[in-house]
């Protein structure tokens, strides 16, 4: 990939096929990688991701060897799967609970490279092509919701594809061409199902374009300086290779306690109850990992202006290499852009929990919703929304654009190699450190 | 366009409407009820099952289908007749007994005539209404929900369907109860405009079944008393049951899993240790 093969055919095969189809140099090249050795666990995600989207596809094919994409037999076909295929509860509740661990580790693998500056020069590309996996994950994951049919699935449908009639002029039609009909019925339910089946190998395929993208740079670090000699580096395997293993055998764990004992906790209820599209659900709310967005589609009293917001909050992370100014990558010497990152995670988390609950509902029990501001009170949920919209912009623009201007950064280390001279909470350069367990 | 109306009533939450019948659906907080099933190691108590179904079959099914549950289901691993005797759950002499009871529609496949041929084992519960119209035309209009997964399809299942059960209450002076409707402090409902009395509006819902499970509707055949929260108490661990069938075995199953990545894992972080015992980093 980029010039540093250390690979040389032994045997005559193997010299036969490296000047035909060179694929192993290709894979010896990616094992030898030369890493940053002072990755610490946040890059284990990266692996994680991998084996999840794994799962997803193993465990989904063959769920789509029992599911059937009909609006009257879908439902009864999950349960099939449930009760009477072999394993079926289990392939399902892995498929399942894995969109929810999933997200859960790409949104720590995001962070991760907001924290330590992953996505500037010359990462843009890598940072680019993330953010289209994240956006098609989003997407496959909303299509796989609907396939149960449940009432969640149908009416979370309607309500998002419904957005899309937000659109001027077109919306309408661009809804019903959509559907396949002039409401969420069995049209649009088979074309999510095809399409659910297709975007996890659309995903696999910019996963491959990611790890290029990530191979001609190689890999940021924690202090975020370059690489400066081969004593900043260990080949990939099997020093990561083993450190993503530990990794991911934690986060299994975690998976695994959701599957077996906990497997509908971050489900709905309400998605047990056949779809019917005569009864609406009192509470429609999407899955944990779009609740932030949800909120702040309903903060914007405008259909269309809820609708760009919403885009806007994913679509602005795209320009996120081009908005931040900082010449200094790793947060580790910005504690003042540090301060601003955590209180996003809380704009974040706070946004999370706004969409959860209805808009009326008061955020601050027992004093009621306070003096009403324009449609609702102060403190329900909306304004909350509001609030938390206008601070996750106030961050991605001008935070990061103009910041940089007025921080003091903290001196950043010569190489990798020397980053305790500079490291605030650092033992003596030559001691035998654990950076990792600092994280 | 009324659907679409509602899709974006629900998406932006503006509509007043919809604001004051959210605010006002109420029901009392469910009874404080545990089962032998709960908790990461809880095992279903076979003849509960047993006693569970009893209640079902002689009260709940007249009107509730479980159009999800095969007959036999009934006598599977982990199911409610279930001997190790009989592994093929359609030898088992118990489901055999309660198939014998059952006709399905069938054709006749030498004339092609509509008949009823005698139940076995692999057919679906027999629903007891032929369609939703007639189920709705015997129950005054109420469509008696399907049970093959209603302790799943309701928060907090377990607990909500035990307190419908027994929670059935006279209606306090004041209130007035529609024909064909019941109280029921632990169904949701908003009884704003049925309330007369004075004082805060009650908590609760009307529902179009009557009270049910009464002393010694059903007898059961291990001799354990028949009172009406031992009745509920059974049906919904039944309920549980066919709401996931094979819950004791995720469980089980995960007890395993658990152990073994536990294990894996700190393998894996011995091997980092070791690996990585050289590189000052």
């Amino acid at each position: 990939m980029s010039g540093h093969s250390t690979y040389e055919p032994k045997t005559g095969i193997e010299r036969w096929l490296d000047t035909r189809l060179p694929i192993i140099r290709f894979s010896v090249d990616l094992l030898d990688f030369p890493t940053p050795k002072n990755l610490n666990y946040w890059w284990t995600f990266g692996g994680i991701l991998a084996v999840c989207l794994v799962t997803q596809i193993v465990t989904g094919v063959i769920l789509a060897m029992h599911y059937v994409p009909n609006a009257t037999l879908a439902f009864d076909s999950v349960e099939h799967i449930m009760r009477d295929v072999n394993y079926g509860w289990l392939i399902r509740y892995i498929h399942a609970n894995g969109a929810s661990m999933m997200f859960l580790a790409v949104y720590i693998h995001m962070f991760r490279g907001l924290y330590y500056g992953s996505y500037k020069a010359p990462r843009e590309v890598l940072w680019l092509l993330g953010m289209i996996i994240y956006l098609l994950m989003v997407i496959t994951a909303f299509f796989g919701y609907v396939l149960p049919w449940g009432q969640m699935s149908f009416w979370g449908a309607t309500v998002i594809t419904n957005i899309l009639g937000a659109v001027p002029v077109i919306g309408p039609s661009i809804t019903t061409w959509l559907w396949g009909g002039f409401a969420v019925d069995d049209p649009t339910l088979n074309r999510f199902f095809s399409l659910h089946y297709l975007l996890p190998f659309v995903i696999a395929g910019v996963v491959v374009l990611h790890i290029w993208a990530l191979h001609v740079p190689g890999n940021n670090n924690p202090t975020g300086v370059n690489v400066k000699s081969e004593a900043d580096t260990v080949p990939f395997h099997p020093y990561y290779t083993v450190k993503d293993g530990f990794g991911i055998g934690v986060f299994l764990i975690l998976f695994a306690a959701f599957v077996f004992y906990n497997p509908d906790g971050m489900g709905h209820a309400e998605n047990f109850t056949p779809a019917n599209p005569l009864v609406t659900p009192q509470h429609i709310v999407p899955e944990w990992y779009l609740l932030p967005y949800y909120a702040m589609l309903r903060a914007v009293p405008n259909k269309l202006l809820g609708v760009l917001t919403m885009f806007g909050a994913i679509g602005v992370l795209f320009v996120l290499p081009w908005l931040d100014r900082s010449k200094v990558r790793s947060m580790r010497y910005r504690p003042t852009a540090r301060i601003f990152l955590g209180l996003f995670l809380i704009v974040c988390l706070i946004l999370g929990w706004c969409g959860a609950h209805e808009p009326d509902a008061t955020v601050i029990p027992g004093v009621g919703a306070g003096f009403v501001l324009g449609d609702y009170g102060i403190n329900t949920d909306v304004w909350l929304s509001r609030f938390g919209a206008v601070c996750y912009f106030l961050y991605l623009i001008p935070v990061m654009l103009f910041l940089p201007l007025f921080e003091t950064p903290l001196p950043v280390p010569e190489s990798i190699s020397t980053p305790v001279l500079s490291h605030p909470a650092s033992v003596p350069a030559g001691a035998t450190a654990a950076p990792e367990k600092k994280g | 366009m009324l659907r679409k109306a509602f899709a974006i009533a629900a998406i932006l939450g503006f509509a007043a409407a919809a604001q004051a019948s959210v605010a006002a659906t109420t029901q009392a907080t469910p009874k404080d009820v545990h089962w032998s099933f709960e908790g990461p190691f809880g095992r279903f108590d076979q003849e509960q099952l047993q006693r569970g179904y009893k209640v079902y079959h002689d009260v709940c099914s007249s009107c509730h289908a479980m159009h999800l549950m095969s007959y036999r289901n009934l006598g599977q691993p982990g199911g409610p007749f279930y001997d190790p005797k009989y592994p093929n759950p359609n030898d088992n002499p118990y489901v055999k007994a309660i198939v014998k009871d059952y006709k399905v529609a069938d054709i006749d496949s030498d004339t092609g005539d509509v008949i009823k041929r005698p139940a076995t084992a692999a057919d679906a519960f027999v629903s007891p209404f032929a369609n939703e119209a007639a189920a709705r035309a015997s129950n005054g209009g109420a469509l008696p929900p399907d049970l093959s997964l209603i302790i799943k399809a309701r928060e907090d299942g377990t607990r909500y369907v035990y307190s419908i059960l027994t929670g059935y209450k006279a209606a306090p002076a004041g209130m007035t109860v529609p024909a064909n409707r019941y109280y029921d402090p632990y169904m949701p409902g908003d009884m704003t405009a049925f309330w007369h009395g004075g004082g805060p509006v009650p908590v609760g819902g009307f529902i179009a079944m009557p009270q049910q499970l009464t002393p010694n509707r059903v007898t059961f055949d291990d001799g354990v008393a028949a009172t009406p929260e031992q009745e509920a108490k059974d049906v919904v661990a039944f309920l549980a049951w066919a709401s996931e069938p094979h819950q004791s075995e995720r469980k089980q199953l995960g007890f395993a899993v658990m152990i073994y990545l536990v294990v894996f894992t700190g393998l894996l972080y011995a091997s980092y240790r070791r690996i990585w015992r050289k590189v000052a980093h």
